[in-house]
């Protein structure tokens, strides 16, 4: 594990949006840290926040109905993006902090070739002449294993196969040598070979560039691949951090083993017994519960986890838990 | 077309002669005429003739009401006057409402989007009619008397360019804020529609510009919706504007038509519709062509 300096630490942050409903917090008190050269998953179900956690770093939540919490801070080398203007954002966006999306089949804009697509980035952000930033982009489609780049660079986005648009995708946000990338479920649209070869492509090159990475997923065999350290985020709060190999081998939030206990495992004789799953889904954030947001669905719940909302533990072992009784208590 | 034309044909049911040759006409004379005319051939016949008339573009009948003056004529006269007045009208609201429409989109949600919305209900719930005549009061009027010589001329036409601003600018202006209303609202509905695409966002996690986002992004993709408006009111161009030519005294093609369909001038009609029907076809057909242009999804193999 990577000792170096934070390239990135958010300290609590909470996004909220507007909806007809009233407002309504998506994110709350998120805080955390990503060193250069590492991976940082941010996991959880649908609706927990990833995203928006994603989104707040990048900027990128709609302004109509969207607000970060002035308290919040998210310090990228000195410059607090929570606070910072547009035209900061903007020099920042694709240069240095770089963003893949989920969808590949509609994150590439269908009416502009991949070529000027990519050229756009480097236009914005290097004083490269014409010719050097295509001899660039095409370099770039090559090292993300772009079969013909110099003739995938003049078509358009449909002519390719998804893999290859998120190829694309990854290309372009890596086009400026980002020093942060913020990677949103890049490989949940895809099949399982070219995840895999997704993955190792990202993980080379932040191993080559020293990029760090963020890469949010629901997926916890992509987080046991190529993560570092991971945060468990329900109902927009942090419930656990941890190392990948802790956080696997000794869970210590009951959402945490619940999740890694509901992935099929090959090896144990699961085939006797139904896949468990968790009961329940996650609360309403206009409807959530006093004390223990995940105390519906917990098997370990007590009248305290109804009382009273737990906070996030100090940092023990580089470990933190959002739980009155951690597993290891338990057992 | 043909169909159009079939059924036009067949409602002629009521006999226009008697009409065309006054009171002192004898049954003989109305008889003589309708030999003239071709009407006491059969239908189908007529119809053939008609049919081989608009395809081989032979619009050399004479008007029924002003005998001497061919079809083609008036058409020359008419439409270039109500070009004039639509196409000008067409080109400024397509550019303004789009361009209300992206900063509505993009103030989305916020006063200025709400209040540009306002006005654009605002703008669709009032007549036509008042319009003409708050721009005739206010604009030609008043305006006239503020300024101590006409500015805007209330009624009439004067061919010649030079003369394009007093007769037609007017006009021109009230027909854009009709428009505005429709357009903007459908516009802006486009770039809302647009902004939540994920490309955009794409876009901007690039680094790009508020302006490159719209302008290049945006409305490069909005192209398309925006095509489709456009090409389908293209063929009303022709057409002219019934209420502002007669209102304003402009001799186009609107108020042609208005005079031959009180008279019962049916070689105008019937030209003019034929016109109209291949023109609409003609838009279409075009706007199929600048998909492909626009889009290159649609761009075949």
């Amino acid at each position: 594990m990577h000792k170096s300096k934070a390239l990135l630490t958010v300290n609590n942050l909470s996004v909220g949006f507007h909806t007809d409903r009233g407002d309504v917090t998506a994110i709350e008190d998120v805080s955390f840290e990503v060193r250069a050269g590492e991976i940082l998953g941010i996991v959880g179900e649908s609706g927990c926040g990833k995203s928006v956690t994603g989104r707040s770093i990048m900027r990128l939540l709609p302004k109509f109905n969207s607000f970060i919490d002035p308290q919040s801070e998210i310090n990228f080398e000195g410059i607090n993006l929570a606070q910072a203007d547009e035209k900061t954002m903007r020099t920042l966006r694709g240069d240095r902090i770089a963003m893949i999306f989920q969808e590949p089949m509609t994150a590439l804009n269908p009416v502009f070739t991949i070529g000027w697509q990519l050229d756009e980035a480097l236009k914005y952000h290097t004083t490269l002449k014409k010719s050097q930033r295509r001899e660039r982009a095409v370099a770039m489609l090559k090292s993300v294993e772009i079969p013909n780049p110099e003739q995938r660079y003049h078509e358009y986005p449909h002519q390719l196969s998804g893999g290859m648009r998120q190829r694309v995708v990854i290309a372009m946000a890596l086009c400026c040598d980002p020093e942060l990338l913020i990677a949103d479920e890049p490989t949940t649209a895809l099949d399982v070979t070219i995840q895999a070869q997704i993955l190792r492509l990202m993980d080379e090159l932040r191993k080559k560039a020293e990029t760090a990475v963020i890469l949010i997923t629901h997926d916890l065999g992509v987080i046991a691949q190529i993560c570092d350290r991971v945060i468990v985020m329900y109902a927009g709060q942090i419930v656990e951090t941890a190392d990948v190999y802790s956080l696997f081998k000794n869970p210590q939030h009951p959402y945490t083993k619940a999740l890694l206990e509901s992935i099929p495992q090959t090896g144990r004789q699961h085939h006797q017994t139904r896949l468990p799953t968790i009961e329940g889904i996650v609360p309403s954030l206009f409807d959530l519960p006093d004390g223990c947001r995940f105390q519906d669905r917990c098997t370990f719940r007590t009248q305290e986890c109804v009382d009273r909302e737990p906070q996030l533990s100090d940092e023990v072992d580089s470990r933190k838990v959002r739980c009155f009784f951690p597993l290891e208590n338990l057992l | 077309m043909a169909i159009v034309l079939l059924v036009m044909l067949l409602l002629r049911v009521r006999d226009p002669v008697p009409g065309m040759m006054g009171k002192q006409a004898t049954v003989e004379d109305i008889a003589n005429k309708r030999e003239e005319l071709g009407l006491n051939r059969p239908r189908y016949v007529q119809y053939f003739t008609l049919l081989q008339q608009m395809v081989t573009f032979d619009f050399s009948q004479e008007l029924w009401t002003q005998p001497g003056m061919t079809v083609g004529e008036l058409l020359r006269k008419s439409v270039p006057i109500s070009l004039l007045l639509t196409l000008p009208a067409l080109f400024l609201t397509t550019v303004i409402s789009v361009c209300i429409g992206m900063i509505s989109a993009y103030a989305r949600g916020r006063l200025l989007d709400k209040i540009l919305v306002f006005f654009a209900v605002l703008g669709m719930s009032i007549s036509f009619l008042v319009y003409i005549i708050f721009g005739q009061y206010f604009g030609s009027y008043q305006l006239g008397r503020l300024v101590g010589q006409p500015v805007f001329s209330i009624h009439g036409y004067e061919p010649g360019l030079q003369n394009w601003a007093y007769y037609m600018l007017l006009p021109v202006l009230i027909s854009v804020i009709v428009s505005m209303g429709y357009n903007t609202r459908f516009y802006r509905a486009v770039m809302v529609e647009e902004t939540t695409q994920d490309y955009i966002t794409t876009a901007w996690s690039k680094g790009a510009s508020t302006s490159k986002i719209m302008f290049v992004h945006m409305l490069r993709n909005a192209m398309i919706p925006i095509i489709t408006r456009i090409m389908i009111t293209l063929p009303l161009l022709v057409t002219g504007s019934i209420l502002l030519e007669r209102f304003f005294g402009i001799p186009g093609m609107g108020d042609a038509l208005l005079s031959a369909i009180s008279n019962n001038d049916f070689p105008v009609i019937e030209v003019f519709s034929s016109i109209f029907a291949g023109l609409f076809i003609c838009s279409i057909i075009l706007t199929d062509v600048l998909y492909a242009v626009f889009d290159p999804r649609v761009r075949l193999q």
